[in-house]
């Protein structure tokens, strides 16, 4: 029993622990916040594999901008979660099933790692002197380019659609126009005049 | 040339650049403050502070009773009792100033015949108790008694404007 | 007597030199930020040609630990409607994170706790998450001002952290590295800050952003939002806030330093500049960078909301990203990348 192993069960525990708590809260922002410490925990899982570049791009992404966003959302919609849960039992059979075919499916591929070594997933185990930083650069664009710029395209594509979902021009809104504002110069809107008494202007 | 100029003045920030020197240079000027307990501030000879009840330089006290004060005050801040003394003078029995509704208007000062009720320099006569601000003709005369010097040389350099 | 220590110190249990090093790390940046409140009062003051605290021990300089004994003095508040556990857990862990960064930041040569490879993406984590402490307190208050404030500054936190992400990546792309002292060792020729220099400054503009200083505190908004997310702290719970932003203001300045001025690195390697050991170097360039926060301050007014996203969305996103490409390509031109 290293202190390792001890660190692993430690984030393991809470990481099961807050992943029930993140199904069974009944305050949809206490839902986030233990998603967040399941991520957490699972970035600290990650560290003690030796990955600690996917550990803290999991804590960056995940827990600092996706999760932020969780928690913006849950905060602001006033949503009834007991009545989304109204459905739980019916729901139920599909939901074990589902779920048993992802449990299946994951215990096959790492039993499968483990009886033929290099199956299924492909295994490349880093040279001992290479950063893992270094060692995921060097996969991911030499290798995987392709895959990597055409998910970045994916991503592109996902952001400029919900921009334009989103964007909406309304007609007669007067929009601040920040360069004219500051090229407005006093002689060209001020203008003194003499004034003859009791003539107007 | 206007938008150039102005893509330069926002791309080196000279505006900003400016603003900054401007309030680092005056981090140099001497200060407006001071440090008031212990430094203060110049006050006038008219100021109108704290209320005494002035004595001749034998020991008597100024006021005849005319009650002219009491008369002018436009808050009804000041109470007066009198009636002659064993030697036949006229003095005050009684000479209340309700500190709490005066207004510091200075008008009793103005009325006096014989400059007895003054309004001195002291500007720092804050009490902890509401009842400690109803002055009577005792703590008047001893305000009187402690600030004289200066009260006597503010009336000598009002003087020539009267 | 220096080798008699050296032995003493090997011999001690490992868990006794780590808590000796974390100590020795947190009781002076308290200290420090003690003094950063009193200098940022100081220099305030002189600004507006005011004098600025002077009363409590000499000049004044004990001032803050008055003001720190006042809040232990107080009462802590939780409002009725508040969730109490996330109410009381938003300011501890706002201070915890600013806390735990400093692990990696080098203060001289081997003088780090924690010299790990992937220095700069542990700092990025850290101060990511510090937008949840702002965001639990301004949920859990259960106040309209705490709540706006909390989403304000979630938002440009988020918003902010991008435009710093891509200045880092500059910034690693001359060093090679992400390892903090070997961005420190990277600029013994030129410190980052003359040839990035453009990067220098929109980091520490969203540097600004991202402490939630003047003249992007909108969360905080005296004046809109009496005090944003943390209207309803009082006491100690304040205390934490407080010291929380504080530090990570110091930590942004250590950031600054280690990026950009290369930090215990004295300016030039000669005589009467390499006498002073290198952690001095590296605090007076934090005092340095830490002054230009408040001399800001004194300066600039607040940014309106929309402003601030124009800013952080519209010109620096697109002008750090430009560098970005700009940097790489001169880098790979002229053969400068750095090689592992």
């Amino acid at each position: 029993m290293t202190l390792t192993a001890l660190a692993f069960y430690a984030f393991a525990t809470i990481l099961l622990a807050s992943a029930v708590r993140v199904i069974t809260a009944k305050n949809p922002v206490h839902s986030v916040l233990f998603l967040i410490l399941a991520f957490f925990n699972a970035a600290g899982l990650f560290v003690l594999i030796g990955a600690e570049f996917v550990a803290f791009i999991l804590v960056i992404v995940y827990v600092g901008a996706v999760a932020v966003l969780f928690l913006f959302v849950v905060m602001m919609l006033d949503i009834d979660f007991q009545q989304l849960r109204s459905g739980f039992l019916q729901n139920l059979p599909v939901g074990i099933i589902v779920g048993l075919i992802l449990a299946v499916e994951l215990v096959a591929l790492v039993a499968l790692h483990y009886v033929q070594p290099g199956a299924g997933v492909a295994t490349a185990a880093p040279a001992a002197a290479v950063s893992n930083t270094e060692a995921i650069g060097r996969v991911l664009y030499t290798d995987y380019v392709y895959a990597f710029q055409a998910s970045g395209l994916i991503l592109l594509v996902a952001m400029i659609g919900a921009i334009v979902l989103t964007l909406r021009h309304r007609a007669g809104v007067r929009r601040q126009q920040i360069a004219q504002q500051l090229d407005r110069k006093r002689s060209d809107v001020v203008a003194i005049r003499k004034v003859p008494t009791r003539g107007g202007v | 040339m206007a938008l150039l100029d102005r893509t330069a003045r926002g791309l080196f920030l000279t505006e900003l650049v400016k603003g900054m020197a401007l309030t680092f240079s005056y981090m140099f000027r001497p200060r407006a403050t001071i440090n008031y307990p212990y430094e203060r501030g110049p006050i006038s000879p008219r100021f109108r502070g704290e209320h005494a009840l002035r004595r001749y330089p034998n020991g008597e006290e100024r006021c005849i009773a005319c009650k002219l004060c009491e008369a002018v005050c436009p808050a009804l801040a000041i109470t007066i009792e009198a009636e002659p003394r064993e030697d036949g003078s006229r003095r005050t029995t009684r000479y209340d100033i309700d500190m709490t509704k005066c207004i510091y208007c200075g008008l009793c000062q103005e009325a006096c015949p014989v400059d007895a009720i003054v309004e001195g320099p002291n500007l720092e006569f804050a009490t902890e108790t509401r009842e400690e601000l109803f002055y009577n003709k005792e703590k008047l005369l001893s305000n009187g008694d402690r600030w004289e010097a200066q009260l006597a040389s503010n009336i000598a350099a009002d003087a020539p404007y009267r | 007597m220096g080798e008699y220590l050296t032995s003493l110190w090997g011999d001690l249990p490992v868990v006794v030199r780590i808590v000796a090093a974390i100590l020795a790390i947190v009781v002076p940046l308290l200290v420090g930020m003690a003094m950063l409140t009193y200098m940022e009062r100081k220099v305030l003051g002189a600004m507006q040609l005011r004098q600025g605290p002077a009363l409590v021990g000499p000049f004044g300089l004990l001032q803050p630990f008055a003001d720190g004994l006042k809040l232990l003095a107080k009462e802590t508040i939780i409002p009725s409607g508040a969730n109490r556990m996330v109410f009381l857990a938003a300011p501890m862990l706002t201070f915890l994170l600013a806390l735990v960064a400093w692990a990696v930041i080098p203060f001289g040569e081997g003088l780090v706790l924690a010299n790990i490879n992937v220095g700069v993406l542990y700092l990025f984590a850290i101060s990511s998450l510090g937008v949840y402490g702002i965001i639990m307190a301004g949920w859990a208050s259960n106040s309209k001002y705490s709540f706006l404030g909390g989403l304000r500054s979630a938002a440009q936190m988020v918003s902010y952290e991008v435009s710093i992400g891509l200045v880092i990546i500059t910034v690693l792309l001359c060093v090679g590295s992400l390892n903090l002292s070997k961005i420190v060792e990277a600029q013994r020729t030129v410190w980052f800050c003359i040839p990035l220099f453009p990067m220098f400054v929109v980091f520490f503009v969203s540097a600004l952003a991202e402490t939630n200083r003047a003249p992007f505190d909108l969360p905080e908004g005296e004046s809109e939002l009496s005090g944003g997310f943390f209207v309803e702290y009082s006491s100690m719970s304040f205390a934490m806030f407080f010291l929380g932003e504080y530090i990570n203001m110091i930590l942004m300045s250590a950031l600054t330093s280690v990026l950009f001025l290369g930090g215990w690195l004295p300016p030039l390697d000669i005589a009467p500049f390499n006498w002073l050991p290198g952690p001095i170097w590296f605090i007076l360039k934090i005092v340095l960078v830490l002054f230009f926060f408040i001399w800001v301050r004194a300066t600039l007014p607040r940014y309106r909301y929309d402003q601030l996203m124009r800013l952080g969305w519209k010109v620096f996103l697109p002008f750090s990203l430009i560098w970005v490409v700009l940097t790489a390509g001169v880098l790979v031109y002229f053969d400068l990348l750095p090689t592992t």
